[in-house]
């Protein structure tokens, strides 16, 4: 069963098409990414299927159900914030225990759930703390657990690891995976970080411009980019022009390629001039120009390294040129 | 499965402001748009209307015409006299408070840190919570002819300043509580500390090191005050002399207290509209201050005052 | 200029501007307990007590008090709920006229109070309404709000806008919404908003003269005293009081909002 569709939803603020005519189809108990650029409507679909925003037109349905008349409240789906959102004035306890609390739970019952909520999370004993005494990592666990100790059928995290450090998020990225595994709930989650969509999600969608232009497994995101935006934005891939495409292999649409694909060689396709050299520790990025493209390449250690303003040839291994063929 | 449930009414009255956005917002600002349109801006339009009537003088009687005639009569030697002496001693006291609110802001915007903060903040706000009247009534006591000030100029053996001083036309007069002078130092005192927290503001965005630099660049302190300190300040003095000016422009009790009997703006606007009755002539009185605030808030906020408030 | 030290004339001219705000409203104090009555003869021929008893039972005066208390709680009370409405509905959305609003709200505080008072004046003889308290509560209520609307505003600005959409994502309605989450964490800008408003309206007398008929609030028994002064040892006292009382707010405020950005009381 589905666990959210978007059936050509669009959401405008005036001239703005923030949404724009969006198809989508989640499935229960995946763990699923919409991945783009800040302005892309990511985060408005996210409010969308939250009930924080309300379509301008077309029909979203949760787990079956329209959902245009349904005031957030009312939607069994809960939200992980990007600034967490903790309740200032309450503790840590009582944060959690919001949810059940408004639905009427008694003092002691709900506190017990709140209790296993945040030992769920490794947070028990912190309960009496106030939101303002707590870490980054800290705050970002509690308002898992706020969401998740009201059972939602589908949970919704904005950004949720934007605002830690390269370790913490690291961990969390692991723990969430784990913790959507053991609970089997279906998890939407919107990213600008490309490592961490691919790492972590079922399957990803890529937005631009209020549209969604791809949409699959992290795989195919990453070797298989059907257009040149989502080879760039996703896996900083080398786009090459049609014009110089149709000449390497006779036909008339951009390519990708991988930096880690391209080799320096004897002879090859393409001569490029190279224009710059960073060392990054496992490996060297070179810089090239060709034929009216910016190329990169990342090369091993122990290849051979060009000087800058050298003139090498390029060349790959058969299948790692993907073509993206305008689609019929 | 929660559709199911019955609901209250609050959910359900809840229901429809979400889906009808519009009608929360209109529910908010009704109350207080009514209050304000209707009782406020009702009142200013009544007055700004009762500006184009005029009065007849045998009768004393209101005369529901059009007519500008109302106006005409603030361009009367008289009258116009009230209004050249009222914006002549606004404009004295929003320069006299720049003058002594700058030393304050700087120094509580720049040096005061700590406890020194806590203590500049309240040194400011609380002259400017407390009473104005009572405010008044102590420069009444200070200024009397048997006050402290006396009192402490004859102990300095300085009284004959004081004498020579008020023997000199214009500013001066019997005793300091009934001349301009006097007018002039309570419109300072209870004005001045409006001026002082928008120039802090203004200079707590200027950093520090800009100032290093204009020093390291070789100016004198006084250049850096002239070239550097005030530019920055300035829209904060202007956002300040917004109150000042207006504040004084409007105020009516300061010199019936303490000052001569020559009248200001506030002072024409009561007594017309009380004693003589000439409630036209009064509400034209009254919109001279409008007209003026008018254009000095334009020119304000060509100059960026604004955000500095 | 390098050093975090102030040049001296600096100190100076800041210690005296600050002497010259402070130095006259201490000098009601000595006054209070002064034995001269005819004059203001400085220094005080002795020291007495005597005057606080003789204010004590001056009916003018409590009566005076009663109906300054009185208009400034119900004008508290009214600006409170107008500039709070207002303020919501100002930073929660961005809606055509949001900046006409703004303005409106300021604009009873931006113009001189000889205006407001005299247009509320000829307002109120043009629809024939008889002066009450109301009449007064009318002007003060217009005035206060730009107060509450502030430090309101100022605090909506600072919460976070996600937390009312958490609350309704957890399950809680929009009324559920304001009473667990939107008001407390309004609470201590509100208390702070409806002090000032408080004092504001207390120590009102420009608007208060035009709107007040033959009624006495506080600010204009004083004014009538320092017009025609009839018992001066009693205005003595009378001001003492009132200084004291204003400046309780402005000390409450501060403490409540003190170590944070948005200090209050800069909007009087």
């Amino acid at each position: 069963m589905s666990a959210v569709t978007f059936d050509k939803v669009s959401r405008h603020f005036g001239a703005v098409r923030a949404v724009d005519g969006v198809d989508l189809d989640i499935a229960e108990g995946e763990f699923f990414a919409m991945l783009g650029p800040s302005g892309s409507g990511k985060t408005t679909c996210l409010r969308l299927i939250a009930g924080f925003e309300r379509p301008t037109a077309g029909d979203i349905r949760i787990f079956g159900e329209p959902v245009a008349d349904l005031p957030p409240y009312k939607r069994q789906v809960n939200t992980v914030f990007q600034d967490y959102a903790l309740f200032p004035h309450l503790n840590v306890i009582d944060n959690v225990a919001y949810g059940l609390m408004i639905a009427g739970q008694g003092r002691k019952l709900r506190h017990n759930a709140a209790d296993e909520a945040l030992e769920m999370v490794r947070l028990g004993g912190f309960g009496a703390r106030r939101p303002s005494e707590l870490s980054g990592g800290q705050r970002q666990r509690v308002a898992l657990a706020r969401a998740l100790v009201n059972k939602p059928r589908v949970l919704l995290l904005d950004e949720p690891l934007g605002a830690l450090d390269l370790k913490l998020r690291e961990q969390m990225q692991e723990e969430l995976k784990t913790l959507q595994r053991q609970l089997g709930i279906t998890f939407v989650f919107v990213t600008h970080d490309q490592g961490e969509a691919l790492s972590m999600a079922d399957r990803v969608a890529v937005f631009n411009d209020g549209r969604i232009i791809q949409v699959g497994a992290p795989e195919d995101i990453y070797f298989r980019p059907e257009v040149p935006f989502v080879a760039d934005f996703v896996g900083s891939s080398n786009v090459l022009p049609a014009a110089l495409v149709a000449r390497l292999t006779g036909e008339n649409c951009p390519a990708a390629i991988r930096p880690e694909r391209l080799q320096l060689a004897e002879y090859g396709p393409i001569m490029a001039r190279v224009t710059g050299l960073s060392f990054l520790g496992l490996t060297t990025r070179v810089s090239f120009e060709t034929e009216g493209a910016r190329l990169t390449a990342l090369l091993p250690q122990d290849a051979p390294r060009p000087l800058q303003g050298d003139l090498v040839a390029l060349n790959w291994a058969e299948g790692d040129l993907h073509l993206m063929r305008p689609k019929s | 499965m929660m559709a199911a449930r019955s609901e209250s009414i609050g959910t359900r009255l809840s229901d429809t402001l979400w889906r009808r956005p519009a009608v929360l917002l209109f529910l908010l600002l009704l109350p207080p748009v009514l209050w304000l349109g209707i009782i406020y801006l009702g009142s200013l339009f009544a007055l700004l209307l009762q500006s184009f009537f005029s009065i007849d003088h045998f009768t004393g009687q209101i005369n529901y015409r059009f007519t500008l005639s109302t106006y005409a009569e603030l361009l009367t030697p008289a009258n116009f006299d009230i209004i050249l002496r009222t914006v002549t001693m606004a404009a004295c006291c929003t320069l006299a408070s720049a003058v002594i609110a700058f030393p304050i802001a700087y120094y509580a915007a720049r040096y005061a840190r700590g406890k020194w903060r806590a203590v500049f903040y309240l040194g400011i706000m609380m002259p400017l919570w407390s009473s104005y009247l009572v405010k008044i009534y102590a420069w009444k006591l200070i200024l009397a002819k048997e006050g402290i000030l006396t009192w402490a100029l004859e102990g300095m053996r300085l009284n004959w300043l004081l004498e020579a001083y008020l023997s000199l036309p214009v500013v001066g007069g019997n005793s300091l509580s009934v001349s301009t002078t006097g007018t002039f130092i309570v419109f300072v005192y209870v004005w001045m500390p409006f001026m002082i927290l928008p120039i802090q503001a203004a200079l707590e965005r200027v950093p520090g090191s800009m100032l290093e630099a204009s020093g390291d660049l070789g100016a004198r302190p006084a250049q850096t005050f002239r070239h550097v300190l005030l530019p920055l300040a300035l829209p904060g003095i202007v956002a300040g002399s917004i109150f000042t000016f207006s504040l004084t422009l409007g105020d009516y009790i300061i010199p019936q207290i303490i000052g001569t009997s020559r009248l200001f703006i506030g002072q024409a606007v009561y007594q017309h509209q009380g004693i003589a009755g000439n409630i036209p002539l009064a509400a034209a009185f009254a919109v001279v201050p409008i007209v003026i605030m008018g254009f000095y808030l334009w020119g304000a906020k060509r100059i960026g005052a604004f955000d500095a408030l | 200029m390098h050093s975090d030290r102030a040049p001296l004339t600096l100190k100076l001219a800041a210690a005296g501007g600050l002497l010259f705000l402070h130095l006259p409203i201490l000098l009601i104090f000595v006054y209070a307990f002064t034995t001269e009555e005819k004059s203001f003869a400085w220094p005080p021929p002795g020291l007495t007590l005597k005057w606080f008893a003789v204010t004590w039972y001056r009916a003018d005066v409590w009566e005076a008090l009663a109906l300054s208390v009185r208009v400034a709680l119900i004008s508290t009370v009214l600006a409170l709920i107008l500039g709070t409405l207002c303020a919501a509905a100002v930073s929660r959305t961005r809606f055509f006229g949001r900046e006409t609003i703004s303005l409106l709200v300021i604009l009873p505080i931006a113009l001189p109070g000889v205006v407001t008072g005299i247009a509320l004046r000829s307002a109120f003889s043009i629809a024939d309404v008889p002066f009450s308290t109301w009449t007064i509560v009318l002007g003060h209520a217009t005035f206060c709000v730009v107060i509450v609307y502030n430090n309101a505003v100022a605090r909506f600005r600072r919460t976070s806008g996600s937390l009312i959409e958490a609350s309704m994502d957890l399950g809680a309605n929009m009324f559920q919404t304001l009473r667990h989450v939107i008001l407390p964490n309004m609470a201590t800008a509100l208390v702070v908003g409806g002090m000032l408003a408080f004092a504001l309206s207390f120590d009102e007398v420009i608007v208060t003269t035009f709107t007040a008929g033959q009624q006495q609030t506080l600010p204009i028994w004083m004014l009538e005293e320092l017009v025609r002064p009839r018992e001066r040892p009693v205005t003595n006292v009378v001001a003492m009081v009132v200084a004291l009382v204003t400046m309780l707010p402005i000390l409450g405020a501060y403490y409540l909002t003190r170590g944070t950005d948005q200090v209050a009381g800069q909007g009087k």
